[in-house]
């Protein structure tokens, strides 16, 4: 339902063009489409009802990530709604929770800052510092490659109240507004439309009531609202790949070179057979993600790997495939298809690319044997 | 065959080396190895650089201005200029209508445009493809129709690299609709700025102004400036085509990349390691190098085994696909290997004197731009695709 109004409002109402230069933007996104998407209920379907939305379990998300890759859409819905807005529902205070309406309308964004250079997507790499002083913290560090970081309201910072780099006990979460002192952010474009930032945390003092859930406990969070993240990677993905899928049916079926039409040509009916295999799977990783995603422990965290994983793979694939496919044409900024392609194959390099998440299976398959 | 470089070879190796240190400047340098623009007086530059050492056309025979060096030599050549990050000699002239001219040009073209090549009078551009006659390249249709002295030319050529700083276009064009499509094919040269040209830009998807649209409407052009014979172009334009594969290899690129992404495999750390440690990394990266090895071998061979001085024959096409297929996995790895990094996009960055505030580590910036531009090399000097069908049919006769 929700799919095919967003679907017919990207079509009617938010054509490519408008799409691609909101993304060049100085914002990154385009904050009136932003909030009509909002009116339409789309930011309210990522969140469950005791949140104020009326959706919010695995399938909800897939399902309108899915419309958003078909769209290319580059507003705020992954770090506003699923990251920042995620961390508030599941581990905020009644006070921080009352954000949560105007981040379902639309009115508020926030930001998740929480990875860093070196710490190659593990959640518990955590080196950003959080001191107590007085009954708050002073937290220094720096926060890599933000997205959307820019134009938020507000910021979920993660940094260490406790213990090293590497330790999961120690990781604690603050809300933080944006324009707090002692907060820099340096923000620029991404080459898949849109913008991220680099979040300086110089000194930046926050009272007590900035802590999100328990000190120390952090990572139980992130761990909870990253999954949500990976899935809704992943179901973007795989949107993207339906439509870059269809481009390149409907051009081989066009295309002419040698009397026929490219599709004619053996060489290229296995290529887009292979390809759609391949997205057959990825379909069934992210069906997998969704139906696991709402449930507790180590096979929730596989699946959710396993999807990363597979769409990294296969994300690039089909988006180096469809443009070999196109010739020059998939080459220019003028064709839609490179802009799907980049985002794309993008897509792998946030929350942890394939590599990552191969490893992280194996690890979390090993440790499970081992308990 | 001796894969050591004998005692001549390595002093050679070393004269060269030592020749790019006193005479590549840093700042170019600098350029290159960041993926930063190059403008078209940093590219004549260097063309002069090199010709003034009598190195720009090192493949041409001497008697029209080559040094005369073995397979090996050139070979050695290439790798050291990419190692040093030495601007790339654009082919055009110097790589693909030189051999054609000194093979099939006649005298009166050979001594007028040959020595116009080495000394940067002209820059010339490729009009091979159209936008109905890419793969099918013999089913061009930019017509040249004879008129006194002058072929009127009238169509497109599309895709034309670096057409906006040429003055020159050599150009497939039909002469005749007779029989096979490649029957009436001939080759032209012809000078840009002649009434009736149009140069339109097209914009590439990482953002970049590299090729472009070239319109013909009345073009006159003299008869002298047919090369070879009417409608033979076919013969000319398949024979530049090896060349130009060959070109597109690029061990030495493959070898600066490998170096490079070593570099920042060591640098970027994961989650306390270095990335080089990491297994899945270290797996891939090494299997990329042990597949440049063995084509730069293959290289080798089939370059030493072509007549002297000449591209290989339909062995180019191996060589093109292997080629690419190293330099796409060797991009696609530096991508990997900045993680997060290879999303920001700074398009002042790509200039030099950029002096904005570097975006994680300086090594990032260029990466996923250079990474979604060479999807190029796998289409553009005839696909890969085309490559293996010409594999099938001239070597394993299928
Ligand atoms: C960046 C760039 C620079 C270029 N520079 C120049 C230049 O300077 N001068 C110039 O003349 N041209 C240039 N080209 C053009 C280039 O040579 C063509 O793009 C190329 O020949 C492919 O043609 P096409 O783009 O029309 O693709 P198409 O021929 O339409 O091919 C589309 C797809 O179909 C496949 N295909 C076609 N026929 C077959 C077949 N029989 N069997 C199997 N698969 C097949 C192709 O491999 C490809 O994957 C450039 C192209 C690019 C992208």
């Amino acid at each position: 339902m929700l799919a095919d109004t967003l679907g017919r409002y990207i079509l009617q109402d938010y054509p490519l063009d408008a799409r691609l230069t909101a993304g060049a933007s100085d914002i990154g996104y385009a904050p009136e489409k932003w909030i009509e998407l909002a009116e339409l209920g789309v930011i309210g379907a990522l969140f469950s009802e005791d949140d104020g939305g009326f959706g919010g379990a695995g399938f909800d998300l897939a399902v309108v990530f899915e419309a958003i890759g078909r769209g290319l859409i580059c507003e705020p819905f992954l770090e506003s709604a699923v990251l920042a807005g995620g961390a508030l529902a599941v581990a905020g205070s009644a006070a921080q929770k009352a954000r949560l309406e105007d981040v379902i309308s639309g009115q508020s964004v926030g930001a998740l800052a929480h990875f860093e250079a070196d710490d190659g997507c593990d959640v518990r790499f955590v080196s950003a510092r959080a001191v107590a002083k007085g009954d708050g913290w002073v937290l220094s560090g720096l926060k890599a490659v933000v997205r959307h970081a820019g134009a938020a309201d507000f910021l979920i910072v993660s940094s260490r109240t406790d213990g090293q780099a590497g330790d999961e006990d120690g990781i604690s979460l603050f809300l933080v507004a944006s324009d707090a002192a002692g907060l820099e952010i340096v923000d620029y474009q991404t080459i898949d439309g849109g913008r991220a930032a680099e979040v300086v945390l110089r000194d930046l003092t926050v009272g007590a009531d900035a802590l999100i859930g328990v000190a120390g406990q952090g990572a139980a969070v992130l761990q909870h609202v990253l999954g949500r993240g990976l899935l809704a990677l992943s179901a973007e993905a795989l949107g993207l790949m339906d439509v870059i899928k269809d481009m390149t049916i409907e051009f081989i079926q066009t295309r002419q070179q040698f009397g026929v039409p490219i599709g004619k040509f053996q060489a290229l009916q296995h290529r887009m057979a292979e390809m759609l295999l391949e997205i057959e799977q990825a379909r069934s990783a992210v069906i997998n993600a969704a139906a696991s995603v709402d449930m507790p422990g180590v096979a929730r965290e596989r699946a959710l790997s396993a999807a990363k994983f597979t769409i990294g793979q296969i994300g690039t694939l089909v988006a180096e495939e469809s443009i070999q496919l196109h010739g020059g044409i998939g080459m220019t900024w003028e064709h839609s298809l490179g802009h799907f392609a980049k985002r794309l194959v993008m897509i792998g390099h946030e929350l942890g690319d394939e590599d990552y998440h191969l490893s992280r299976y194996i690890r979390l398959g090993q440790e499970a044997q081992n308990v | 065959m001796d894969l050591n470089y004998s005692a001549d070879e390595l002093a050679f190796q070393a004269e060269v080396r030592n020749w790019l240190s006193e005479n590549l400047s840093p700042e170019l340098s600098y350029k290159v190895k960041h993926g930063q623009r190059q403008t078209k007086e940093d590219t004549e530059g260097w063309h002069a650089t090199l010709n003034s050492n009598g190195w720009l056309a090192n493949h041409w025979p001497v008697e029209h201005g080559g040094p005369g060096w073995t397979a090996i030599q050139r070979h050695i050549f290439e790798e050291e200029c990419c190692l040093a990050y030495a601007p790339r000699v654009v082919p055009f002239g110097v790589s693909m209508l030189a051999p054609v001219l000194i093979k099939y040009g006649n005298e009166a073209q050979k001594t007028h445009w040959l020595p116009r090549i080495l000394d940067g009078s002209d820059w010339w551009c490729q009009g091979y493809s159209e936008p109905g006659a890419g793969s099918d390249l013999a089913s061009l249709r930019c017509k040249a129709a004879r008129d006194g002295d002058h072929y009127v030319v009238n169509g497109q050529k599309t895709w034309t690299t670096l057409g906006q700083y040429a003055n020159m276009i050599f150009c497939l064009v039909r002469t005749s609709g007779e029989g096979k499509p490649q029957q009436g094919i001939s080759f032209l040269l012809i000078d840009m700025n002649t009434p009736g040209i149009e140069v339109r830009p097209i914009h590439l998807l990482e953002g970049t102004h590299e090729v472009n649209e070239v319109f013909f409407t009345d073009v006159r052009v003299p008869v002298e400036n047919l090369v070879g014979e009417e409608n033979k172009g076919w013969t000319y334009a398949k024979y530049l085509l090896t060349y130009e594969r060959t070109n597109i290899a690029g061990i030495g690129f493959s070898m600066a990349a490998l170096g490079e992404l070593k570099t920042i495999a060591k640098d970027q750390k994961r989650a306390g390691r270095s990335l080089a440690d990491d297994p899945l990394f270290a797996a891939r990266l090494a299997r990329a190098e042990i597949e440049l090895e063995n084509a730069r071998i293959t290289n080798l061979r089939v370059v030493s085994a072509a007549a002297a001085g000449g591209a290989p024959g339909a062995e180019s096409s191996m060589l093109k696909i292997k080629g690419t297929e190293i330099r796409q996995e060797l991009d696609n790895l530096k991508r990997k290997a900045v993680g997060a990094y290879a999303a920001p996009f700074v398009p002042e960055a790509m200039d030099a004197g950029f002096n904005g505030p570097d975006i994680g580590p300086d090594y990032a910036a260029p990466i996923a731009r250079q990474y979604f531009n060479n999807r190029k090399i796998s289409i553009f000097g005839g696909s890969n695709e085309i490559q293996k069908n010409i594999i099938s049919k001239m070597i394993l006769g299928l």
